[in-house]
């Protein structure tokens, strides 16, 4: 299967290895994996921020870029979310950004729905699953707390595979980690307050990892927990699965 | 000496004229300033202890919150049906508010139209003043607080006291509710010991809350006896048979009520619903919502003036017609004031309701504010990291953070976002619509991250790096990566014969 990854950005520039930890195991799991060129950002920072033009020609950019593949995967659920709720809201009317939203999946939903595959290996480690909001409320990748549903989780089934793996049990399951995007440093003290109880969350769950579907989220935590001199440490869902495929 | 007497040999406590006038300056000047939430958030949190407890104790109510939920099998299609009822209702709104209207007078009470905060305060005091009211006893209503009445009739020598035992507290405060269903939600017990200590005369050094409750109430059931007149607010005015329905825990709208002559009820023009089939499904979803009751101890149906008395309702608008007329916003209408979007929200819980300088505050109130005055709430759409738990909490199904994000545009293009962000945006997008400058920037910032000495990134002019470490950077970005990766193995096939 020929699939598009689309590169988040932050994640090009300041996490390369999670964007080649998703090419290596897309391959693994027999797909064919191209990167359009010319790709930037989706324009969620500017979205986000109150900046909706700027955002709309961003967005006009991604739809031409991706304009040519069937699946496009992305290692982030907020900016596929911003694909699928944002584009026709920015673009209102145009076909190409319909198209695409229909077209772009988060990495662990493209595993579930598209591959229907949950990849096999072995990670033997206690691990923390935080589910970033954007994936968990805007893609409904799982049933959150909130509602009362019939519960699935199609990130905690991507991992159901992996030998050794043992995911702890969290007293807040979905509680948002304060990165938010220019939240982060607009509002850097209830940030920073929600990012430490997150952590402090994790730590008392036992697990030395913390894995989740956006390296922004990530990124955030990392950032609390090196300034903290805590002994967790950060890895992505692609990272660790393409770790325990490997 | 018991509370009950305490609070008797105790004067009246109305605010002093001199106490008066600051708290109205105080007030006048509040509502110009923006609001600087991130400030005030910051404030909060340097008490780390506290802010544990504020954000340990509203959690508690979520959790009750779901525990009620879960007992009710049908929950996701009763939120569907009342965000139905209501968007129905609202797209009716004049015709059903005729409704009631005409039903209400059919049933003995007199109904007034208030535009805007300014009538609905002529109209009470007009009502009290031409009985000789000077002692009135309210139950709680966010909508008087909304239109700030208690000044407005303290100004002109009435008593008012505020029965429910929240609001009471913050009253004897001097201060705005900080939660609209526990208005004095952020107040530890000893705290509420030391105020009554010093207003009702309980025992210094009192915290247990069975007696200080015990303590107000005798205090509160001589303000009720003394009342000339009592003024609840209204959860659902119904409009086939033009009652009305008050939710209390404490029976103050029975008691505010059943004695005094002259009973008025302010209400929203939002608070209509067609009629007593519609009432349950609002009922059942109310109080599981709000505090994790089944229902709330009283449910407090009216119907016309009770004998010899008087009933008056007043139905306000203010900003809400403005709201109907936004098809981006007219959701927020549905709001039954539940509070669990407060309750729920990651940053209420971590900031406090007063910093959001506001009656309603929390993602409600966030989405509220701005139609009221756009300069003083600008900040407000922004202080939320738009986790989305406040829409799918809501029992009406408002989208809440949509509108937020829908405000943050708004707020954007009415040119109220600071100069610095505004320059950052345009930047950015600049950057972000070339690729080869996309490709500089990047690797700038990497090239920053990883070389420049620690002073130059981490400084209190960086906010990201006040509480938190920078990112590492990267030697190379992906996209340089994969352009290597694609000369050195032309095919991916050959990918998977690696070792």
């Amino acid at each position: 299967m020929d699939v598009a990854l689309f590169v988040p950005c932050y994640v090009d520039q300041l996490y390369p290895r999670v964007a080649m930890a998703t090419v290596e195991l897309l391959e693994r799991l027999g797909c064919t994996v191209h990167v359009p060129k010319g790709q930037t950002c989706c324009g969620q920072p500017l979205a986000n921020s109150g900046f909706p033009d700027g955002a709309a020609q961003l967005a006009s950019r991604m739809v031409d870029v991706f304009k040519e593949f069937e699946h496009v995967v992305c290692p982030s659920g907020s900016c596929t979310a911003m694909v699928r709720h944002q584009f026709e809201k920015l673009l209102p009317g145009d076909a190409g950004a319909h198209a695409l939203q229909g077209r772009t999946y988060e990495l662990c939903e493209f595993l579930h729905d598209v591959l229907k595959q949950a990849p096999k290996g072995r990670f033997a480690q206690k691990v923390a699953l935080h589910q970033s909001c954007h994936g968990l409320r805007e893609l409904r990748l799982g049933v959150g707390t909130e509602r009362k549903l019939a519960p699935f989780d199609k990130v905690r089934d991507t991992l159901a595979n992996l030998e050794g793996l043992e995911l702890v049990t969290l007293r807040r399951n979905d509680e948002c980690c304060g990165f938010g995007g220019t939240f982060a440093v607009t509002e850097a003290a209830v940030s920073c307050a929600m990012g430490r109880d997150r952590l402090d969350d994790h730590q008392q769950a036992g697990a030395a990892i913390i894995t989740g579907t956006d390296s922004s989220c990530l990124m955030h935590l990392d950032g609390l927990i090196r300034r903290d001199g805590r002994p967790q440490k950060v890895l992505h869902l692609a990272e660790l699965l393409a770790e325990a495929t490997a | 000496m018991s509370a009950r007497t305490g609070s008797v040999s105790h004067p009246l406590p109305v605010l002093q004229p001199q106490a008066l006038a600051a708290h109205q300056a105080a007030l006048a000047a509040a509502q110009r300033a923006p609001v600087d939430h991130a400030a005030k958030a910051e404030v909060f949190l340097r008490d780390g202890a506290r802010a544990a407890w504020q954000d340990q104790s509203i959690w508690f109510i979520r959790q009750k919150r779901d525990r009620a939920r879960d007992a009710v099998p049908d929950w996701e299609a009763l939120r569907a049906a009342a965000e139905q009822i209501k968007s129905h209702t609202l797209s009716k709104l004049a015709h059903y508010l005729e409704q009631f209207e005409a039903h209400a007078t059919a049933a003995g009470a007199t109904v007034h139209w208030a535009r805007d905060a300014e009538e609905h305060n002529r109209i009470v005091h007009g009502l009290l003043e031409a009985r000789g009211v000077t002692r009135l006893v309210k139950s709680k209503s966010m909508l008087t607080e909304e239109c700030h009445l208690n000044p407005y009739l303290e100004a002109r020598g009435i008593e008012v006291v505020d029965t429910d035992l929240g609001e009471r507290i913050v009253q004897f405060r001097g201060e705005p509710p900080s939660h609209i269903v526990m208005p004095a939600l952020h107040l530890k017990k000893e705290e509420i010991g030391d105020l009554f200590h010093d207003k009702l005369g309980t025992p210094k050094g009192l915290s247990d809350p069975t007696k200080l409750t015990e303590a107000a109430r005798g205090h509160l059931r001589d303000k009720f006896l003394a009342a000339q007149a009592g003024l609840t607010g209204v959860n659902f005015a119904l409009a086939e048979t033009g009652g009305f329905v008050v939710c209390t825990n404490e029976g103050n709208a029975d008691l505010g009520t059943a004695l005094p002559p002259l009973h008025i009820a302010c209400m929203g023009v939002e608070k209509v619903i067609p009629g007593p089939e519609q009432l349950p499904v609002f009922l059942r979803l109310l109080a599981r919502s709000a505090t994790g009751q089944s229902i709330t101890s009283y449910t407090s149906h009216f119907h016309g003036p009770r004998p010899g008395g008087e009933l008056h309702i007043v139905i306000v608008d203010g900003i809400r017609s403005k709201v109907l007329a936004r098809p981006e916003y007219r959701g927020a209408l549905r709001c039954i004031r539940c509070a669990a979007c407060m309750n729920t929200c990651p940053v209420y819980r971590r900031s406090g309701g007063h910093s959001y300088g506001t009656t309603v505050p929390g993602p409600i109130g966030a989405v509220l504010a701005p139609h009221l005055d756009p300069v003083r709430h600008a900040a407000l759409p922004f202080a939320s990291s738009l986790c989305g738990s406040c829409s799918d909490v809501c029992p009406v199904k408002i989208d809440l953070h949509g509108q937020l994000l829908s405000w943050r545009g708004e707020l954007t293009r009415l040119g109220l976002a600071p100069l610095r962000k505004r320059v950052m945006a345009r930047v950015g997008e600049a950057v972000l619509m070339r690729p080869w400058l996309y490709r500089l920037a990047g690797w700038l910032a990497s090239f920053a991250l990883r070389h420049f000495p620690r002073f130059a990134l981490v400084n209190r002019f960086n906010a990201w790096t006040v509480g938190r470490e920078l990112p590492r950077g990267a030697a190379e970005s992906f996209q340089a990566q994969w352009a290597r990766r694609k000369t050195a193995l032309p095919s991916p096939a050959k990918q998977e014969k690696r070792p």
